[in-house]
C-alpha cells in the first residue's frame, strides 16, 4: 500500500512537470489560486482569452484532450496518465472550465456516433479550444426526468431531409460563450418517453436560437435558457438513428461520470484555516471543544472523498475500471458545504448576515458558498438521484415502479397541463 | 500509485473470511452473548494455530511477522462476523505495547503467549465515568506493589496480563501485572454488549513490573491507541458493511404494499447514506493502514481520522439496519441487535467519539503549525 508512482508514471510525471513549468501562464498562477470552489477568480485578463490561450498551447504540443485518440486532436493517454496531468496542471486546470462539456461529454458522444468527416473536422478544433461546445439536455419539464424532455424535432416539409426545431433547453452551462452544442430532442410523441428521442449536434449561431442567462438565487449567472424558434438542422448532423436518442445519451452521461480524482471541493480547508484564525472572546474559535467536534466531522468526510479518489486512482493505474463508489462524491461535497457554510456563519454571530467581501469575515467566502451550495446539490444529479444511482447500481435494490413506463408520451400527466 | 492491499493481502482476506464463516457462524457469538464464557476459547485458539493473532508479531517472539496490513485485513474480517474474541484488548493494545515498550525479556515473557491465543493480555487504563487520561489515573505503585480499581477493562474477567496506568513519583507508568497473582480482584461487568467482556479489576498490593519508563506510561498509552484504533476501525469497517449487506438482503426479500421494500426511495436513501458513511470509513482506514504500516509520521492524525469515521460509519449502519428490519430488527432472534449493541460497545472501546474528534483537530491543528521539512 503506497502513494507511489509507477515508473512510468513517475516518468511521465516528469515530463509533463517540465513542460508545465516552461509553458503555463505563471502570471496568471496567484489569481488562479484563489479561485474558489469551481469559480475562476481571474480579474487582470479576459477568462475567455487567457482560457483559449491556455488550450491552444497545450495542443500545439499534444497536452490538450489526453484522452482523446490522436487522429481527433487528443493524445491517446491512459486514463492514469490524465490523473497525473490534471494533478500537474493544478491550478491552471481551472482554465479549462470552458471546455469541460465540450471535452468530457460533447467529444465522447460525437466520436461514438458522428459521421467520420464531422468527427475529423469538428473534434481537433473542439481540442485546441477554438470551438466552444454546449449540451442542450435538461428542459423545464425534465430536469432529473430528462426523458420528460418535450423540445420538438420534426422533419421539415420542404422534402429537404432536415428537421425543424421547435422548444426550449434550461440549464445550459456556457451556452453564450458556444459555438456548438449537442441537443436531445423528442421526435415521436406516440410511443412512450423513452423511445421517441433523438441527438443532433448544431451551429449554437443557427437562425431562430436565442440564449438568455438565468439570474440565480444566489445573484449570479452561470446558466441559460436556450429557446428553439423554427431552428434548421440537416439530417446528417443526426446522432443514432432516429428515436435512439436516449442510448445515445447514455454515451453522454457515462462520460460524466469517468472524470476521477478531480475531486469535489467540500469547503473544509477553508474552514479549518478559518478556525485557526478567527478570535473569539475565548481565543480562536478552534479552542473551543464544540467546534473542534464539528470540524472533525467535516474533516473526516473530506478525507474520506479524498482517499476515496486516491483508491480509485489506484484502480486505474491497475488497468482496472474505478467502481461506482466515486458516485459518492458530489453527493458527499455538495451537503457537506452547504453545512459548513451554516457553521461558519453561525461562528460569526450576527455579522455572519454580512455578504459584502470587503467588510464580511474571510472576505464573504461562507456566505457565497452558503448562497452557491443549494445549487451543487441539484446540478449534474440531484442528492436523491444520486441516492437512487448508489441504490441501484451499487446495492441491487430495485428500480423505481414507473407509472410512465408503457404510456405514449403525448398521455403522460405533467404539471404544465 | 497503489492505495490498496495487494493480492497476497487478498488471499488472506479470502482465507480469513473461509475460516469465520466455518468457524464463527452467528450461533458462535450468540452462545457468548447468553451463555457464562467470557469469549469463545476454542475459536481464539483456532485464530492464534492459524496464525492470525501473530500476524504483526515478529517471529522471534513466536508470531509469524506478517505485518500491520496482514492485521487490517483479519480486523475487518472478525469485525464482519462480531467475533467474541479478545483481540483488541490482546492483540491491538496489550501485544502492541509489549512491541512498543517491552524488555527483550517482557516481550520473551508473554509476546509468544498472547501470539498463540494461550494467554489472554489487556489494557487497563479507565477507573470510571468521564474522559481517559492522564490525569485521570488515580491507581499508584509503591514498592513494586499496585493499588487502585480500574474499570471498566476489555476481557479483564478472563485476562491472564493486564498492563495497568498508575501513579509513581515520577508519574503515570505502565505496569505490567499477571492477574493470576496475588492482590486481584474480578468482577464480570453487565454492558451492552456481553459478546465483548468487560470487569472492574481491583488491586490490593499486586505485585507489578514496570513496562517502559518511569513517567513515560501516558506517552505509550497515545501510541498504543493510536495503533489499536487504526486496527479496530477495520473491524467497524467490516462490521458497517455486513450491517449494510443485511440491511440491502432484508429489503430484498420483504415484502409491504404488494412490493419489496427495498423498492421504497424511503428505504433505498436510507440505505444509500450507509453506504456512503461505510464507503469514507473504508477509504479513511486506509489511510489509517498505510500510515500504521509504513511508520508515517502522519499517523497519529491517520488514526483519529480513522478512528471518528469507523465509530461513525458503524453506529450508523447498525442503528439503520435495525430500522431496515423493522419490528423484526428489535427482537432478540434476528442479528441485528448484535451489530448495534457492538456498534456501540466499540464506539467507547478507545475513549469517546467526541475525544477523538478532539484529538483529530488538535493533531491537525498541530501538524500545521509544524515547521515545514527543508
Amino acid at each position: 500500500m503506497n502513494f507511489d508512482d509507477t515508473p512510468e508514471e513517475a516518468a511521465f510525471r516528469s515530463q509533463v512537470r517540465a513542460w508545465i513549468a516552461a509553458n503555463a501562464p505563471t502570471h496568471l498562477e496567484a489569481e488562479l489560486k484563489q479561485s474558489s470552489f469551481g469559480n475562476m477568480g481571474l480579474k487582470s485578463e479576459d477568462p475567455i482569452t487567457a482560457a483559449k490561450a491556455w488550450q491552444a498551447r497545450k495542443a500545439e504540443a499534444g497536452w490538450a484532450c489526453l484522452h482523446w485518440p490522436k487522429e481527433y486532436g487528443g493524445r491517446g493517454a491512459t486514463p492514469i496518465e490524465r490523473v497525473i496531468w490534471g494533478q500537474e496542471e493544478g491550478a491552471y486546470g481551472t482554465l479549462g472550465g470552458l471546455f469541460t462539456i465540450g471535452h468530457g461529454m460533447c467529444g465522447p458522444t460525437l466520436m461514438a456516433w458522428a459521421l467520420e468527416e464531422h468527427k475529423r473536422k469538428l473534434l481537433p478544433a473542439m481540442a485546441s479550444g477554438d470551438e466552444v461546445w454546449c449540451q442542450l439536455f435538461s428542459e423545464p419539464a425534465g430536469g432529473s426526468d430528462l426523458a420528460g424532455l418535450r423540445t420538438k424535432a420534426e422533419p421539415a416539409n420542404d422534402g429537404s431531409g432536415d428537421w425543424i426545431i421547435q422548444g426550449q433547453k434550461i440549464w445550459t452551462s456556457g451556452a453564450q460563450n458556444s459555438d456548438y452544442g449537442i441537443l436531445i430532442t423528442r421526435t415521436d410523441p406516440n410511443v412512450p418517453k423513452h423511445k421517441g428521442l433523438t441527438m443532433f449536434w448544431l451551429s449554437m449561431k443557427s437562425p431562430g436560437i436565442e440564449i438568455r442567462p438565468i439570474k440565480q438565487a444566489n445573484g449570479q449567472s452561470g446558466f441559460n435558457e436556450v429557446f428553439f424558434n423554427e431552428v434548421r438542422i440537416p439530417d446528417n448532423q443526426r446522432l443514432g438513428a432516429v428515436g435512439e436518442g436516449w442510448k445515445v445519451s447514455l454515451t453522454t452521461l457515462m462520460n460524466e461520470r469517468l472524470s476521477i480524482g478531480s475531486g469535489m471541493p467540500t469547503g473544509f480547508p477553508e474552514l479549518f484555516d478559518y478556525c485557526l484564525n478567527f478570535q473569539t472572546e475565548d481565543g480562536p474559535a478552534a479552542d473551543d471543544r464544540m467546534v473542534r467536534s464539528r470540524l472533525a466531522q467535516f474533516a473526516v468526510k473530506a478525507s474520506g472523498l479524498r482517499f476515496t479518489g486516491m483508491r480509485a486512482i489506484s484502480a486505474l493505474s491497475k488497468g482496472e475500471t474505478p467502481g461506482p463508489e466515486n458516485s459518492i462524491g458530489k453527493l458527499v461535497a455538495g451537503a457537506s458545504m452547504q453545512e459548513l457554510a451554516m457553521f461558519a456563519l453561525d461562528l460569526q454571530g450576527q455579522a455572519g448576515v454580512i455578504s459584502d467581501p470587503d467588510q464580511a469575515e474571510a472576505a464573504a467566502r461562507f456566505q457565497a458558498m452558503l448562497l452557491r451550495s443549494p445549487a451543487t446539490r441539484v446540478e449534474g444529479g440531484t442528492d436523491e438521484i444520486l441516492r437512487n444511482i448508489i441504490a441501484e447500481r451499487v446495492l441491487g435494490l430495485p428500480g423505481d415502479i414507473r407509472v410512465d413506463k408503457d404510456v405514449a408520451f403525448k398521455d403522460i400527466p405533467t404539471s404544465g397541463r | 500509485m497503489n492505495f490498496d492491499f495487494s493480492d497476497e493481502q487478498k488471499q488472506l482476506r479470502d482465507q480469513v473470511r473461509r475460516f469465520l464463516t466455518d468457524r464463527c457462524p452467528t450461533s458462535a457469538v450468540r452462545a457468548i452473548l447468553e451463555g457464562p464464557e467470557p469469549y469463545d476459547r476454542k475459536l481464539y485458539q483456532g485464530l492464534g494455530e492459524m496464525g492470525f493473532l501473530g500476524a504483526a508479531i515478529p517471529e522471534e517472539y513466536g508470531g509469524v511477522g506478517l505485518g500491520h496490513l496482514e492485521l487490517c485485513v483479519i480486523a475487518e474480517e472478525l469485525g464482519r462476523v462480531n467475533a467474541p474474541v479478545p483481540v483488541l484488548s490482546s492483540i491491538y493494545q496489550a501485544a502492541e505495547a509489549l512491541m512498543i515498550a517491552g524488555t527483550d525479556a517482557q516481550k520473551a515473557a508473554w509476546l509468544p503467549k498472547l501470539a498463540t491465543g494461550e494467554a489472554v493480555g489487556t489494557l487497563a487504563l479507565g477507573e470510571g465515568p468521564g474522559k481517559v487520561s492522564e490525569t485521570s489515573v488515580k491507581a499508584q505503585v509503591a514498592g513494586g506493589k499496585l493499588t487502585g480499581v480500574k474499570l471498566p477493562v476489555a476481557d479483564g474477567d478472563s485476562a491472564d496480563l493486564a498492563i495497568v496506568a498508575a501513579r509513581e513519583p515520577q508519574g503515570v507508568s505502565l505496569w505490567l501485572v499477571d492477574l493470576a497473582g496475588p492482590g486481584v480482584t474480578r468482577e464480570t461487568l453487565e454492558t451492552i454488549d456481553p459478546t465483548r467482556s468487560q470487569a472492574k479489576l481491583s488491586f490490593d498490593g499486586a505485585p507489578a513490573e514496570r513496562l517502559g519508563e518511569a513517567g513515560q506510561g501516558w506517552r505509550i498509552v497515545t501510541d498504543v491507541l493510536d495503533r489499536a484504533a487504526i486496527l479496530l476501525a477495520f473491524e467497524q469497517v467490516g462490521g458497517a458493511d455486513r450491517a449494510l449487506e443485511m440491511a440491502r438482503d432484508y429489503a430484498l426479500e420483504r415484502m409491504a404494499f404488494g412490493r419489496q421494500i427495498g423498492s421504497f426511495q424511503a428505504v433505498k436513501h436510507m440505505l444509500a447514506d450507509m453506504y456512503v458513511a461505510a464507503t469514507l470509513a473504508r477509504s479513511n482506514a486506509y489511510y489509517g493502514a498505510w500510515a500504521l504500516s509504513t511508520g508515517s509520521a502522519e499517523l497519529p492524525v491517520a488514526a483519529a481520522t480513522a478512528r471518528v469515521s469507523a465509530t461513525q460509519a458503524f453506529q450508523h449502519c447498525a442503528k439503520n439496519n435495525i430500522q431496515t428490519h423493522g419490528g423484526m430488527g428489535f427482537t432478540w432472534a434476528f442479528d441485528c441487535h448484535l451489530f448495534y449493541r457492538r456498534a456501540n460497545g466499540l464506539a467507547l472501546a478507545l475513549g469517546s467519539q467526541s475525544t477523538w474528534e478532539d484529538l483529530l483537530i488538535e493533531r491537525m491543528r498541530r501538524r500545521n503549525d509544524a515547521p515545514v521539512a527543508a
